[in-house]
């Protein structure tokens, strides 16, 4: 991409690209320590990471003190407007994730004493395998401004719909099986509704990321089975 | 002109989907040097287009074609076709001066005449003969300095010199200097950038006012107030016409990446 003529302007938006690598770390990390301590049953870890959304949500205020100062200052257009408005809701995207994944480790601390049925303990891991995947994909795609990585991701969401579905039939029957199991199953219940949510704003982020390379917003319905193309992706 | 067109427009033509000015491979030579390369736009009626592109790219030597202010350079050759409403303006049997009654022009600098506010006015419906009386022309002095938003400020002192008003005072005279004659068509060549901000503000207001009589034709070197009143943006880049289309779309995502980079501040 050529330089801006003026070089502080450059500055400024590579300033944002690395809050926004920085804050995208930071939440990966704490959805990873927050299933962590779920499945090892870890307070410590689980406190940790609660505390550790606090800086989550103070880059989230950090990117939009300086993006709307550069509007102020500025006056972007074109690529520039488009990539500041895009760090501004990927920051927000951020944000909610920041705190879904702290919700899960609450829920840590809550069944901490519980013991944990093993089968859906890894129905849950694999949807943040999964949840974990494609957030970072979605963040790759942004820092590559890779629309079609994106588009991806994008797609790839209905799996993680799929697990939910499914792990929300199982634990039900385990409900069903032992009233006993209701507390427990309720909070993985949770913890997999959090899951599905973290799966819709990665999805917001794809959709942000191809704005911000084309211009456009993704205009395929979202896909039901795999039966759509890149094809559809129209060119900026 | 026919006698409708004498009063000061409003309304006065039928509003036409197609464009008002259409220019087909244009080109324009300064002795050896291309100034205009293959330049084809449409202009569309009733709404403000801008041109915008950095110094030197062809925008203010295209504007000039479009009422033949080029034809007073002397090594100024102009070659394809240019017609408004459908009128060859290069066609050898056109009178020039009717043309330019048609095709008001309004400059970067205010260069009011030496004169009084009224005979500013009154200069342009007098030498076409557009007013029969006195009473006529009084009365399209004053709806033209109504219309250009100028009346209030200057209706004790009509027969004050021009000259005695502010920058953006004059500016504004001009503009209604410019509709007195009722035209079709106005050029404005970077008519804000002598301006200060407010004063900039109310010649923005006054085109948005504006447009929904004339065809006008704004060149600018700033992009925030393409922006502002254009709703269709033509970029101009070495004697081309790189890109032309919806000023929001222009502005948000321009399909020429020299369009981008240019806008964005990223131009060499």
């Amino acid at each position: 991409m050529t330089q801006h003529t003026v070089k502080s302007y450059e500055e400024e938006l590579t300033f944002l690209d690395n809050k926004i690598a920085h804050m995208g770390g930071l939440t990966e990390r704490l959805l990873g320590q927050a299933f962590d301590s779920l499945n090892r049953r870890d307070p410590k870890l689980a406190a940790a990471a609660i505390v550790s959304d606090k800086s989550i949500d103070n880059l989230q205020r950090e990117i939009e003190d300086h993006s709307i100062l550069m509007i102020a200052r500025r006056q972007p257009v074109a690529n520039d407007l488009r990539h500041i408005m895009a760090a501004l809701k990927i920051a927000g995207d951020l944000e909610r994730i920041g705190d879904f994944s702290k919700n899960i480790a609450k829920r840590a601390l809550a069944i901490a004493g519980e013991s944990h049925p093993k089968p859906l303990l890894a129905g849950l891991g694999h949807m943040v395998e999964l949840a974990l995947r494609q957030l970072k994909d979605a963040l790759d795609a942004f820092a590559d401004r890779d629309a079609e990585k994106a588009l991806v991701v994008w797609r790839k969401d209905e799996q993680l719909d799929a697990m939910y579905n499914s792990l929300f039939r199982e634990l039900l029957t385990y409900m069903m099986e032992d009233p006993r199991n209701i507390g427990l199953s309720t909070h993985l219940l949770f913890g997999a509704k959090n899951l599905e949510r973290i799966g819709d704003h990665t999805t917001n982020i794809a959709e942000t990321v191809h704005y911000l390379v084309h211009g456009a917003a993704i205009t395929d319905d979202r896909p039901k089975g795999d039966t759509t193309s890149s094809t559809l992706i129209q060119q900026g | 002109m026919d006698t409708a067109a004498a009063t000061v427009p409003s309304n006065r033509r039928p509003a036409s989907n197609s464009a008002k000015v259409i220019a087909r491979k244009v080109n324009v030579h300064y002795g050896d040097k291309q100034a205009i390369k293959n330049v084809s736009v449409d202009i569309p009626d009733r709404g403000v287009m801008a041109f915008i592109g950095p110094s030197g790219c062809g925008k203010s030597t295209f504007l000039r074609c479009i009422n033949r202010m080029n034809d007073t350079i002397a090594s100024a050759r102009v070659t394809g076709r240019i017609e408004i409403d459908g009128q060859d303006i290069y066609d050898p049997e056109l009178d020039v001066v009717q043309l330019r009654a048609r095709v008001g022009m309004v400059f970067q600098k205010p260069n009011p005449f030496p004169k009084s506010i009224y005979e500013n006015v009154a200069y342009g419906p007098r030498i076409h003969g557009l007013s029969g009386s006195k009473a006529e022309l009084d009365r399209i002095v004053m709806d033209s300095l109504s219309k250009a938003g100028l009346l209030n400020e200057v209706n004790d002192r009509l027969n004050d010199t021009a000259t005695g008003l502010s920058g953006g005072q004059q500016q504004r005279l001009c503009i209604a200097r410019a509709i007195a004659v009722s035209p079709d068509v106005i050029l404005m060549d970077e008519p804000c950038s002598a301006l200060d901000p407010i004063a900039t503000a109310r010649i923005e207001e006054l085109i948005d006012e504006l447009r929904s009589n004339f065809c006008i034709i704004i060149v600018t070197h700033s992009f925030a107030q393409a922006a502002r009143v254009s709703q269709r943006t033509a970029f101009f880049h070495l004697g081309e016409l790189v890109e032309e289309g919806p000023t929001p779309q222009i502005f948000s995502t321009p399909r020429d990446k020299r369009t981008q980079d240019y806008i964005t501040g990223r131009f060499g």
